[in-house]
């Protein structure tokens, strides 16, 4: 099986390439740090198999599968016993390796892989309904002053924790908001939620890949659930 | 106070020196950069992302061996997303620990 390993540590992307080079039917094409590099590599060539990080700043390993199409067989690996049930949730995911992983367990997570029929998965998570608002202008509270945004000028909204970034054409703000509550502030004419971390100006986007657009100098994943609703709103030719 | 070891190492490198000798020279180049991220958002009061620099550090603990700091590294997890500082002492004595261990080998 051709795999991939990806996980922001480089300890732990060493000792899983180990434990794999330790496995005659398991080739390792490649290791990435981020799930954004991984995304893009995917975009060019199939894999068979993904062992992959979930706690991962910026971009979870959730957040990664929810951008794949038609994921392959995924062995998550982690340091939190505490997200198994939520992996279970996926079809792709075959195995759940709790680090520090020994060669027998690994081992096992192999052997279920391998018994695995491949075939698509079924994401159960769901898009947010997008509603619209009137106007212009939003303010937002950002050291106890209302600042305004010009709303068209806004390209993207992330979420970061228990903030959210707007950013805009000149300038990025740092609000203590939940991406839901300014999703019901943001026109649905103009803007989609392409991602659970990510609402975006569907006007300001300069390209799409599969299973991700490029705004401005961001590239932004778009979720499985999510891909449709973003084709149906472009001109497509 | 337990002290850190290379139990694990030495099972996944088998006779494989020279894995071993890479892995280590990682982990002594990564270890110092993960704790001084995690004091950096401790000093700053950033406890939620000092909590996720626990997490990552939970691991290189685990690898060396550290059973009852992996607990202490949970609760401290735990304690952090919580606003509590409960257990800070105990981690950060681990992590002292274990830089102490990594430039002795």
């Amino acid at each position: 099986m051709n795999c991939i390993v990806i996980d922001d540590e480089a300890t732990a992307r060493m000792i899983i390439s180990q434990l794999c080079s330790n496995v005659p039917s398991l080739n390792v094409l490649e290791e990435f740090p981020n799930a954004m590099q991984a995304i893009k590599y995917l975009n060019q060539k199939e894999v068979d198999l993904i062992f992959l990080d979930i706690h991962m700043p910026d971009f979870t390993g959730f957040d990664f599968i929810e951008t794949l199409k038609n994921p392959p067989k995924i062995v998550l690996t982690t340091s939190d016993p505490n997200f198994a049930i939520q992996a279970f949730e996926y079809d792709c995911i075959v195995d759940y390796l709790v680090k520090p992983i020994t060669q027998e367990r690994f081992q096992k997570a192999i052997d279920k892989a391998e018994a695995k029929q491949s075939k698509p998965a079924v994401i159960t998570s769901k898009a947010e309904k997008v509603e619209s608002t009137s106007g212009n202008d939003l303010y937002v509270n950002i050291d106890r002053r209302l600042i305004k945004i010009d709303i068209p000028s806004i390209y993207l909204v992330e979420a970061k924790g228990d903030y959210i970034q707007v950013k805009t054409e000149d300038k990025n703000y740092t609000v203590h908001s939940t991406l839901k509550k300014i999703e019901d502030k943001l026109p649905d004419s103009l803007f989609l939620k392409v991602h659970r971390s990510y609402i975006i100006n569907i006007q300001k986007i300069i390209d799409i890949e599969d299973n991700s657009v490029l705004i401005k100098k961001d590239v932004i994943p778009v979720s499985r659930s999510n891909r449709p609703e973003l084709m149906k709103r472009l001109n497509l030719l | 106070m337990e002290q850190p070891n290379q139990s694990y190492i030495n099972s996944l490198s088998g006779d494989d020196k020279a894995f071993k000798q890479k892995l280590i020279d990682v982990i002594k180049k990564e270890f110092p950069e993960e704790k001084q991220v995690y004091l950096d958002n401790y000093n700053a009061k950033n406890y939620k992302l000092a909590a996720d620099n626990v997490h990552k550090l939970k691991h290189k603990i685990s690898i060396l061996g550290l059973e009852k700091g992996y607990e202490v590294a949970v609760a401290y997890e735990n304690n952090l997303l919580e606003g509590s500082m409960d257990q800070k002492d105990s981690f950060e004595a681990i992590l002292t620990n274990i830089t102490k261990y990594l430039e002795e080998i």
